[in-house]
């Protein structure tokens, strides 16, 4: 990542002068050791002023709390009854990991994930391929549309597709009643698989085009020449695509289906909207948040969160060890 | 070959793309206009003669109107001093990394992607914990810290990529025609990098406007619910109504400015998001 840093002014000695407060640096015709020394730990020590403050944040705001999360499980502590407060070890862990919700939660959530990312990686490449190949009158009209789902607050889109599918206020079902299955009487929120078909369509639209803008920029670096190259040796349009253009794409779609993955992961906005974890649609976060915030019970919902922390741990180390995901190159390689 | 032929294939592609993208926000758009009695015409639009401003009217000026304009008081105050706070301390950092030479970058870099998909719901429970005893549950600030969990990540990571593009040596070569440091630094840098705070910053704002979690956790009243959270807890006008059209007014009132935004900035947006690609 260092070495991608495009080339940096050749005299340090002007840095410290751009930021009040470190001091006009040595006279820069010297190059003695003592003195280039100075001026390393005065650049590192301004490098540490300038991005400290911005660290500590992070730490502060994710670091810290994980921490309290991790110590207020391994309590029986319900905020209800403050008195109460017992330490029990990793007790919580072991209710929760015997019980069936959190296991019908989790592979709900997998599957929620696995599906959704599939279906966004194929239609997000198809979209970026579109993007890359447009004619230029078309690519700006193209961009805006294809930003659209991705500023809309994800609570508006579940109410869109909720509204639409609803059994009362719908089309949906109206508009397809031709189709098998699907007549005016179908409330497709009253059963698990037609309830996470809605969900998923509601995630898919929304997060697909930041895929696909992932996707694009992966496209842009295969180099026009090989595809020409193909072309000109006779290879098909499919050929070209599988021989040329994915594998030399293969680390920005390996990174855009990480990222979508741990989104996906912890959904809750649009399952909370739909149908609030009824009829089997319980997700990860979801339970979480009604162990915590709904029944306030501090020490249980400590230990799901700290789960699906470890959860998205797994996650990452599966991509990163077993794909080989260089997330330092999610920059693009810029 | 082509010329005609491919124009109006890509015009088919751009308005088969076209509604893809823009077909769920009509039908909220055309939900918004129905009358409480004709919600269930099962139809997409509302009846021929039917449609009205009531539910506009109900959020804006009527019954629903303290639920909704102080959500979206909040929902703006809290995202605008959030997104701030973040793109200051984002533009130092990043400035750090992109120019400075210091042990420890590649940790902070590699921190704002572990914080960029740490689960937010792990955070909330000690947080709703932690602010109900200190205080701070129900509060604008409640939410504005939690906040820098979201904005502050990709914040830095997309000023890092555009500062990196930044050609540094037009500082030196302002200074050698006789700038001061000052000048050379306004005239020269401040131009080529105010594109790309400001298109952080729409971003860090996206994703800010679009928080739930937080929103619904750690608030419990209107003091600081923002829009997302409240739309959740609106109630139609009686309780035997259903707060459809509301939801669904309010909803487009919300959705304007991101529609004006991404028109307005598309291709910075575009380019914010590739370069710095984090997370969305």
């Amino acid at each position: 990542m260092t070495s991608a840093i495009p080339a940096r002014p050749v005299s340090p000695d002007l840095e410290p002068d751009t930021t009040p407060g470190v001091g006009p640096g040595g006279p820069s015709d010297k190059k003695a050791t003592a003195q280039y020394s100075d001026r390393v730990r005065a650049e590192r020590r301004l490098g540490w002023i300038l991005a400290g403050p911005a660290f500590i944040v992070m730490l502060a705001v994710t670091l810290y709390p994980i921490l309290q999360a991790i110590y207020e499980s391994l309590f029986q502590f319900r905020l209800t009854a403050p008195g109460e407060r017992e330490f029990i070890g990793l007790g919580n862990y072991a209710v929760i990991l015997s019980d069936g919700v959190w296991w019908s939660a989790l592979w709900t959530t997998l599957l929620i994930t696995i599906v959704t990312v599939a279906v966004e990686l194929v239609l997000g490449f198809a979209l970026a391929l579109v993007m890359h190949k447009a004619l230029k009158a078309v690519r700006g009209p193209l961009r805006t549309a294809i930003l659209v789902p991705y500023g809309i607050i994800t609570v508006v889109s579940a109410f869109a597709w909720f509204y639409a599918f609803d059994i009362n206020s719908g089309y949906v079902n109206s508009w397809f009643a031709w189709l098998p299955g699907i007549d005016s009487d179908l409330n497709w929120f009253a059963q698990g698989p037609t309830a996470l078909f809605v969900i998923m369509a509601s995630e898919i639209w929304k997060t697909t085009p930041f895929i696909s803008l992932l996707l694009l920029a992966g496209l842009a670096q295969v180099p026009d020449e090989l595809t020409e190259a193909a072309k000109v040796d006779g290879a098909t349009w499919w050929e070209q695509m599988r021989k040329v253009i994915i594998p030399n794409m293969k680390a920005a779609i390996m990174v855009a289906v990480l990222f979508r993955a741990l989104d996906a992961f912890r959904i809750f906005d649009n399952v909370f909207i739909m149908t609030n974890g009824a009829y089997g649609t319980e997700v990860l976060s979801l339970l979480a948040y009604r162990q915590s915030i709904s029944r306030l019970e501090i020490g249980l919902g400590s230990a799901v969160s700290v789960l699906l922390f470890l959860c998205v741990l797994i996650i990452c180390f599966i991509a990163i060890k077993l794909f080989k995901v260089d997330l330092a190159g999610a920059q693009g390689g810029k | 070959m082509t010329s005609t032929k491919s124009k109006v294939l890509w015009g088919i592609v751009t308005v088969l793309v076209a509604v893809y993208a823009l077909f769920p926000v009509a039908s909220i758009l055309a939900t918004s206009f129905k009358a409480p009695s004709d919600l269930t015409n099962q139809k997409f639009l509302p009846s021929p003669g039917r449609a009205t401003t009531g539910n506009y009217e109900q959020i804006l000026v009527g019954d629903a109107q303290g639920l909704f304009l102080t959500a979206l008081r909040n929902s703006i105050g809290i995202c605008l001093i959030s997104t701030f706070i973040a793109v200051v301390l984002a533009t130092l950092c990043a400035y750090a990394i992109a120019r400075l030479d210091f042990p420890g970058k590649k940790l902070v870099l590699t921190t704002a992607l572990a914080v960029s998909i740490f689960p937010v719901i792990s955070i909330v429970t000690p947080l709703f914990n932690l602010w109900r005893s200190i205080g701070l549950y129900d509060t604008w600030p409640g939410l504005i810290i939690p906040y820098l969990s979201l904005t502050l990540p990709i914040s830095i990571w997309t000023l890092a990529a555009f500062f990196r593009q930044i050609p540094w040596e037009l500082e030196q070569a302002a200074q050698v025609d006789g700038a001061t440091t000052w000048q050379a630094f306004r005239k020269a840098i401040v131009p080529l990098a105010a594109p790309g705070v400001f298109t952080t910053a729409i971003i860090a704002f996206f994703i800010a406007w679009n928080d739930f979690v937080y929103g619904i956790s750690l608030t419990s009243t209107e003091a600081a619910r923002p829009v997302p959270a409240a739309l959740a807890f609106f109630t139609g006008a009686s309780q035997f109504e259903a707060p459809t059209g509301a939801i669904s007014a309010a909803a487009i009132i919300v959705t304007i400015p991101v529609v004006v935004l991404v028109l307005a900035f598309q291709r910075q947006i575009v380019s914010g998001l590739t370069q710095g690609a984090v997370k969305g």
